[in-house]
């Protein structure tokens, strides 16, 4: 190509960049994907979502989705961890103002590859090497206190990196011991994973602080398949026409989670859906007990979610699926997966 | 693949960069490819040259380290994706999973484009699926002679004339519709590609001057975007398809294609996205992909950076650069004493002056992860029965190795040759898959086996791995490694490759499941320096029993 005829910078074709992400309630399909994140969002105690499943199906969509469709937090301006009161501000933040904003419930990706650094905080090097000061430069975990924190390819994530992760989901707090530092801060956070489960399975461990989890698949209709592709279509390309519809859907649907987050200490839990439970978790033998806490924290949620007084058998048969099918023992033998292992079980233990 | 097609994929690039997210070049470095990459001249976007091992600074920005320390002030260095650019990734098959997600997430992101460039030279290499999904258009120059290809004359004008129409130009429903089937039966399953389809054909109709996107648009972007996502035709769509939903779903399938009432037909589409592409390159493209798919966490020939992760060792001077990290409380520590002095010495009243000679570096000891490669005899002599427990024995470890995090791989020899059946993964999914399509039959080719199970530790070795070999097989081998049915000259060359192996430095275990003990085989097991296991009748579940004790799991 002569030099003269090349090209120089040209303005960029007019696509605007996007102000909101795809709204969730404008996903098609996918519902068990979608309820186990709103389940998360009525009780964030449920302990996270994991998707697995294809490529294209979604699954990061729904997540930046839930980002936009969470409440707003109150939160002391200017603090690193989101402390909703002045007083539970960590010393070592410094905030020094004390006004109380409302900002948006914190979504934060934890990228692969990302290094120790990131993930818990460290020195701030910054501020070492210029002013010679020993600071704490707050990491990912710090942003993520009381909101989400999204892992995309889940099981491709270095295994001490997964390490902290269950430290710190464990005990709700992230301990900073290095460089010199002694630090700790709340890190109380809903852990988000997706990924593609031919690429390598998940630790036990980490599959087993999970709450929930969901296996989604492309849809097998044509119809279905359409609908996404016109809709993501019309976000992409008459971005201004499409959002009103469904931002007014949204706002709907952030009126339920809210309204169900308030019904949910006075919701009643009879005494025989804890049996059932109970019965459930050991028709399937899942290990621990976390099963269990899981299934009725879920049933409660989805109980709320739906206006119930009480806690019924069918809202437990309505999560069961999702809150025990990671924990049950792997057998490579079964080809049917745990999926079909929960429900075949339903049907025996629950009538 | 024909050379108008290409030169049609880069103009479609340089209209909507943007929207058609990218382009996968599959091509050896050379003259060819060179004519391409100059003609990227012509995209509106910055162009940015990326390698697989750019670091987190480079694609995020961040402190400029020697800047800082020279200037004395903060010096924050811009990342790469910090606006919209045209990154041109080189080696694009050596992507760490890592980098393959960042990337991912600027192409979803922003308005980035990435031109992979794909040298992909055996089978199972290639850029990863995260990437593959997400980039719109498709070109190899594999088989292109220099005398195939011209200049490519850039016409700017024109180009600009499509960018200033392709915010006008519609695509009726019924099109996105007809490109949405076409993408089903051609078993896509991914929604991203109708949507990179759309956006092609977009780009197609601005650059032919319309407003509205014709047949010919749709037809040529199912050409530019399907052809190499589609599924090899020979093949059954739900066999061998890289990523099947699980069976318990309900999929429907591809059983509600009947609809016959559109406008523009689908099969036309489909039509168009099967001649795109010669049918091997189809089949070898499905081959990578299954391949990387079950290669999982690993990466390709990515060595494991010492000076990254792992367990921390004491810090050390160093340089910093190559991605080292430096330790800043040694650094300090270091710098410290000399404060006073250099300050005389340089007249200045900093509070710290730090240089190169101060830094220390940080350092990790890691090590790596094992792999467990079974070459299993899947031969006539060796029986079904045999087969299926040692089928069962790889399933069992490999459920046991979760904790452990090892790979397991497995090598199948029968009939004449030996095949990998599995290369090193620690994917359940795809184990069973692949496990419960092994045929047996056949002559034993000992000596193939062993040398496939050694090219197989060999690669995993390059690739940072710790591989050991367990050879399960009743060494009644009679197939000589030129394939024809000698048993003395395949006795020789299974001890050849015993001694071969042995040299490599690959521990090995040798169990022979013959009803009686082999002589042979125990001879063989001696040459390898790999102890020896008779093993007559042992079930899957002992049989795992047993080769985890040998191995020290």
């Amino acid at each position: 190509m002569p030099a003269d005829t090349a090209p120089k910078l040209h303005a960029l074709p007019t696509r605007a960049a996007p102000r909101q992400p795809f709204p969730f309630s404008a996903i098609v399909g996918q519902e068990a994907m979608k309820q186990a994140m709103l389940l998360t969002a009525i009780d964030p105690a449920i302990g996270g979502v994991l998707v697995f499943g294809d490529r294209g199906t979604g699954k990061s969509t729904a997540v930046r989705a839930l980002a936009a469709l969470l409440p707003e937090i109150e939160a002391v301006e200017g603090c690193p961890v989101n402390s909703p009161r002045l007083e539970l501000c960590p010393d070592w933040a410094q905030v020094t103002q004390t006004q109380i904003i409302r900002k948006p419930t914190p979504v934060v990706d934890l990228p692969l590859g990302v290094t120790e650094d990131r993930v818990v905080g460290a020195l701030d090097i910054e501020r070492a090497l210029t002013r010679g000061e020993k600071a704490f430069e707050p990491g990912l975990l710090a942003r993520a206190n009381r909101g989400y924190l999204y892992i995309d390819e889940v099981n491709l994530l270095e295994d001490h990196i997964v390490d902290l992760l269950l430290d710190v989901a464990q005990s709700g707090e992230n301990v900073v011991e290095r460089e010199g530092l002694s630090i700790r801060h709340p890190a109380r956070f809903v852990l988000v994973g997706s990924g593609n489960p031919e690429e390598g399975d998940l630790r036990p461990q980490l599959l087993d602080r999970f709450g929930l989890s969901v296996e989604v698949t492309s849809p097998g209709d044509v119809e279905t398949r359409v609908e996404v592709i016109l809709r993501r279509d019309a976000y992409d390309t008459a971005y201004e026409a499409f959002m009103p519809d469904w931002q007014a859907a949204d706002a709907a649907l952030r009126e339920r989670i809210l309204a169900a987050r308030a019904a949910l200490p006075a919701l009643k839990t009879p005494a025989t859906v804890l049996h059932d439970c109970a019965s459930l978790c050991i028709a399937l033998g899942s290990d621990g007990l976390r099963g269990e806490l899981t299934l009725l924290r879920a049933a409660r949620a989805q109980a709320a979610f739906e206006g119930a007084a009480s806690v019924s058998r069918a809202h437990l048969k309505a999560v069961a699926a999702m809150a025990l099918s990671h924990r049950l023992r792997r057998d490579p033998l079964d080809e049917a997966g745990s999926g079909a292992r929960v429900a075949r079980m339903l049907d025996d233990v629950l009538p | 693949m024909d050379w108008d097609r290409i030169l049609l994929a880069l103009q479609v690039l340089a209209v909507d960069p943007a929207g058609v997210k990218g382009l996968w070049l599959r091509a050896r470095c050379g003259a060819v490819r060179d004519r391409v990459t100059t003609a990227l001249a012509m995209l509106p976007l910055p162009l940015v040259r990326l390698h697989p091992g750019v670091s987190d600074e480079a694609l995020y920005g961040g402190l400029d380290l020697s800047a800082t320390l020279a200037t004395g002030r903060t010096v924050m260095s811009r990342g790469l994706l910090a606006r919209p650019a045209g990154l041109i990734l080189t080696m694009a098959e050596r992507v760490p999973p890592g980098l393959s997600a960042r990337l991912a997430h600027a192409l979803d992101t922003s308005g980035t484009c990435l031109i992979a460039l794909d040298e992909a030279a055996e089978a199972g290499e290639g850029l990863p699926a995260t990437l593959t999904d997400r980039l719109g258009l498709f070109v190899d120059l594999e088989a292109l002679a220099w005398s195939d290809t011209t200049d490519i004359a850039v016409d700017s004008g024109s180009l600009a004339a499509a960018r200033a129409l392709l915010p006008t130009v519609v695509l009726p429903a019924e099109a996105a519709r007809a490109l949405t089937q076409a993408a089903a039966e051609l078993g896509i399953a991914s929604l991203r590609a109708p949507l990179l389809a759309m956006a092609a054909a977009r780009a197609l109709a601005a650059l032919a001057g319309r407003t509205g996107v014709a047949e010919d648009d749709l037809l040529r972007a199912a050409e530019l975007v399907y052809a190499h996502r589609a599924l090899p035709q020979s093949e059954p769509a739900t066999q061998d398809q890289p990523s099947p939903p699980p069976p318990d779903a309900g999929e429907p399938g591809a059983e509600d294609n009947t609809r016959q009432d559109q406008t523009i037909p689908e099969e036309l589409l489909v039509e168009a996205a099967r001649a795109a592409l010669p049918a091997g390159l189809l089949a070898e493209l499905a081959a990578g992909r299954a391949a990387r798919a079950a290669k999982g966490a690993s990466g390709t020939g990515s060595a494991r950076a010492g000076n990254r992760r792992g367990r921390p060792l004491p810090s050390r001077p160093g340089k910093l650069g190559s991605g080292a990290r430096i330790d800043l409380v040694a650094t300090l520590r270091a710098a410290a004493p000399w404060q006073p002095l250099r300050r005389r010495a340089a007249a200045s009243d900093a509070v710290l002056l730090v240089r190169a000679a101060d830094i220390r570096l940080k350092r990790f000891e890691e090590t790596s992860d094992r792999v467990l490669i079974f070459a299993v005899d899947a031969s006539g002599s060796s029986a079904f029965a045999r087969l299926a427990e040692a089928k069962g024995a790889v399933e069992l470890l490999l459920a046991a190795a979760y904790a452990r995090r090892d790979h397991v791989s497995l090598v199948a020899f029968r009939g004449t040759g030996a095949e990998v059946v599995l290369p090193p993964t620690r994917s359940l999914v795809q184990t069973k898959r692949r496990l419960a399509g092994l045929p047996g039959g056949g002559g034993t080719p000992l000596a193939a086996g062993m040398q496939a199970a050694m090219a197989t530790a060999a690669m995993a070795r390059a690739r940072g791995l710790t591989p050991t070999i367990a050879l399960l097989t009743d060494g009644r081998g009679n197939i000589a490694l030129d394939g024809s049915a000698s048993r003395t000259q395949a006795e020789e060359d299974a001890l050849r490759l015993a001694r071969a192996i042995r040299a490599g430095g690959f521990p090995a275990i040798v169990i022979d499941t013959a009803n009686r003990p082999q002589a042979s085989l125990a001879q063989m097991a001696r040459a390898m320096d790999a102890p020896y296991l008779a093993l007559p009748r042992a079930d899957a579940r002992k049989l795992s029993s047993v080769l985890g004790a040998a191995l020290g799991a």
